[in-house]
């Protein structure tokens, strides 16, 4: 007797696209009001507890290798903290960032009765610079790297004023890179005396909680086929490069403008405001910067604009670069920095797969009328086909394929200054 | 010994200040914080920066009068003496 064959069952259509329910299945935010944790059940995302109520998270994720999960606090009275938790519910206060006794940087220079000098003023006088050294102390915490798996334990931290903190025990304990923090351009060693003659090419940069302006750094990563080989952005200077291991830096800005400045391709002064290079395809590094988006194909050795003026992609914070095709990258864009706003009322997504070449406009399932969303430089993230991303306005929203299709994961967030799967 | 009041704020962090007579041994307010961290681990860092700054937007009252000296926090304390340590309302 011939075997049966098994009777199908009838498949039920699902209404809704399976492409927008597969992928990563957690998101973790940081947003203006605590932390957020997002998870898909059977039934779609739901939001889970919040930690950190009312405390700004200037940057939340978690550490793959472990399971530890990681917020950067600003507290608006008690100073910037680190706290962590072993399931992203029970949050604690980790052991703390510190600048070391004695860092100081350069805050202006000083006229030789001690009164602010102008800037144009102190660099045209045949004087030396009188620099105003400002004693270090912790402003933001910005960004959280996680070293590669040759490096267990290695965390990075981008702080405000613009240091590196490295940790190689799961963030037991903090050091700062020291020849970032001494590097040329910036002034050199500034732990003793006055310092005369010495000048930082290291200005601006990004906002804490409470409006302090310092160069901070938002941006870390490693080249996964060396992981001794590893960059940071900050604003304002530009990138820098390591080869071995925070031990010499070398400047990477080379084909960089900055449009806002007398001569746009100087060496230092560049304002990336994020910056991301393909898992596996690393030589492909993206950055989406105050003036423009830049691509480099040969590892950051030189960067080329590959966006126009007055086109929808252009001006923006977040870029994420595609793990496999270096070509391939998203942003989110805005109008322009006198703009900051989404451009047209209508929110996309920007898609290259060229290289920049070309960009093509992403819109399935976002609001294309009365959004005013801006997305801030950590607050679009990409795992597989997986993006997602949350705004200034408290939209978050995903897509399983790649940015074909989006849907809104809630509306009514606290203003979102980082998305990280989880 | 000087008495120690909290911004009820604090409780959020450090739960054992509250409900809690807490006093230090102390000549002036540097060494208030320093003592205080020492009883509860981390608050130190809560109130000054790295460098011993008082933070921006953390009051530091000695009876009823705010310290002077919030680079060093060199301000004596008479023994006996009441300290507040309260969040400054820096905005509306």
């Amino acid at each position: 007797m011939p075997a049966r064959k098994p009777q199908r069952k009838p498949q039920k259509k699902s209404s809704r696209p399976k492409a927008l329910s597969t992928g990563p299945s957690r998101l973790i935010l940081g947003t203006r009001k605590g932390t957020i944790v997002l998870e898909r059940g059977r039934t779609g995302w739901k939001a889970g507890q919040l930690a950190h109520g009312g405390v700004a998270v200037s940057y939340a994720a978690r550490d793959e290798r472990t399971g530890t999960w990681w917020a950067a606090l600003e507290h608006g009275h008690w100073g910037p903290k680190l706290s962590r938790s072993a399931d992203g519910e029970k949050w604690e206060d980790a052991p703390q960032i510190k600048y070391p006794e004695g860092t100081r940087y350069i805050d202006g220079y000083l006229n030789d009765d001690g009164s602010a000098a102008g800037v144009e003023a102190a660099m045209a006088s045949a004087k030396p610079l009188r620099p105003k050294l400002v004693k270090a102390a912790l402003k933001k915490i910005w960004y959280l790297g996680f070293g590669g798996a040759d490096q267990p334990g290695r965390i990075y931290a981008g702080t405000m004023p613009g240091g590196v903190f490295v940790s190689d025990d799961n963030g037991e304990s903090f050091e700062l890179n020291m020849p970032l923090w001494n590097h040329s351009s910036r002034g050199g060693d500034l732990s003793e005396g006055e310092c005369l003659g010495a000048k930082t090419f290291w200005f601006g940069g990004g906002a804490g909680v409470n409006g302090e302006h310092t160069p901070g750094i938002h941006s870390i990563f490693f080249d996964p086929r060396n992981s001794r080989r590893w960059f940071v952005a900050l604003s304002c200077a530009g990138v820098l490069e390591t080869s071995d291991d925070g031990k010499t830096w070398q400047g990477r800005n080379k084909g960089l403008l900055a449009t806002f400045l007398p001569k746009p391709d100087v060496e230092w002064g560049h304002d990336p405001h994020y910056v991301m290079l393909s898992k596996n395809d690393p030589d492909h590094v993206w950055m989406q910067n105050h003036c423009g988006i830049f691509y480099s194909a040969d590892g950051a050795q030189s960067w080329k604009m590959v966006s126009k003026e007055g086109r929808t992609a252009h001006f923006g914070f977040p870029v994420a670069a595609d793990e496999n095709d270096g070509k391939t990258a998203w942003v989110v864009p805005g109008v322009a920095d006198d703009k900051r706003m989404a451009v047209g009322g209508a929110l996309c997504v920007a898609q290259t797969q060229d290289g920049g070449k070309s960009w093509e406009e992403l819109r399935k399932g976002l609001p294309q009328e009365n959004a005013f969303d801006v997305v801030y430089r950590h607050a679009l993230d990409i795992k597989g086909d997986a993006l997602a991303f949350g705004s200034t306005t408290g939209n978050v929203y995903f897509s399983a394929n790649r940015g074909k299709d989006w849907i809104s994961l809630g509306y009514n967030f606290p203003p979102v200054y980082s998305v990280r799967f989880a | 010994m000087a008495r120690v009041a909290f911004a009820r704020h604090l409780y959020r962090f450090f739960p054992a200040l509250q409900g809690r007579e807490i006093s230090v041994k102390a000549a002036t307010v540097a060494q208030a914080v320093a003592e205080l961290d020492r009883q509860f681990p981390g608050l130190a860092f809560y109130l000054v920066d790295e460098q011993g700054k008082l933070r921006q937007h953390v009051n530091i009252f000695i009876e009823e009068e705010l310290i002077v000296d919030r680079d060093r926090l060199s301000d004596s304390i008479q023994p006996q003496a009441r300290l507040f340590v309260m969040q400054a309302l820096s905005g509306g």
